[in-house]
């Protein structure tokens, strides 16, 4: 018989990556996939074989998270965010900005916006199982996953908005520029 | 009102770009986390959780 211990370690990086998704800072992701890891251990016996156990996990990892770490999250400074956000130069259309654009974003949603788009979104979890793992009905989910993309889009195009200004303002220069000289 | 139409189009092709970029973002962010190699830390406690398993079991078979 297998024992279902053993399958925890399979699970490590998606825990990494959903922690992240919810502290959004990762040497607190790390801690929270850490005390997660030792409660996960110690109840193994709540979990059901043959049952889906990344979202067995998932469950455990955002109980920590709202137990815990959610204030924390609040306390120290967004590290992450601030090395992104001086790493970024100027307001080019590349994959970097986008994606600086994105977090900045994607920081703007409430917990459980995050967590249910990133479910659903990136986890690849369908409906069914994000309701599960965050132990609310399939149709909040479904809500909570609409409404953040909408806000995602709204956030987005607004600063979308404003790079198209700023762009339009120097090319209006050039070209007064240009009648200038003409 | 051909003008106004072409607007409209213009609307839905940049909305519809910007939800494929999110969609893209969302699992790129997911994923750079999830790629990357896992800290020696959580094996190393998984570890030292499977032995402090054996250490209880042979303390309590005795």
């Amino acid at each position: 018989m297998t024992d279902p211990k053993d399958e925890i370690v399979q699970h490590l990086s998606a825990m990494r990556a959903f922690a992240m998704s919810l502290t959004r800072n990762s040497a607190l992701a790390d801690d929270m996939v850490q005390d997660a890891l030792v409660k996960a251990w110690t109840k193994i016996d709540s979990y059901q074989p043959g049952t889906n156990m990344r979202a067995w996990l998932f469950t455990i990892l955002r109980n920590t998270y709202y137990s815990h770490h959610r204030k924390a999250r609040r306390e120290v400074a967004d590290v992450d965010g601030e090395m992104a956000a001086s790493l970024a130069q100027k307001p080019d259309h590349d994959g970097r900005l986008q994606m600086r654009d994105f977090n900045r974003a994607f920081d703007q949603l409430n917990d459980e916006q995050r967590e249910a788009l990133v479910l659903v979104g990136a986890g690849g979890f369908s409906y069914e199982e994000a309701a599960e793992t965050c132990g609310v009905a399939v149709g909040t989910i479904k809500s909570r996953v609409n409404r953040a993309r909408k806000q995602l889009i709204e956030i987005l195009q607004m600063s979308d908005d404003e790079v198209m200004e700023a762009t339009d303002m120097v090319t209006t220069g050039i070209v007064t520029k240009q009648k200038h000289v003409a | 009102m051909y003008i106004h139409l072409k607007g409209y189009m213009k609307q839905d092709r940049k909305l519809s770009s910007l939800e494929q970029e999110i969609e893209a973002n969302l699992k790129r962010a997911y994923d750079d986390v999830a790629k990357q190699e896992v800290p020696d830390r959580f094996t190393q406690l998984l570890e030292q959780l499977r032995k402090a398993d054996k250490k209880n079991a042979e303390t309590s078979d005795d």
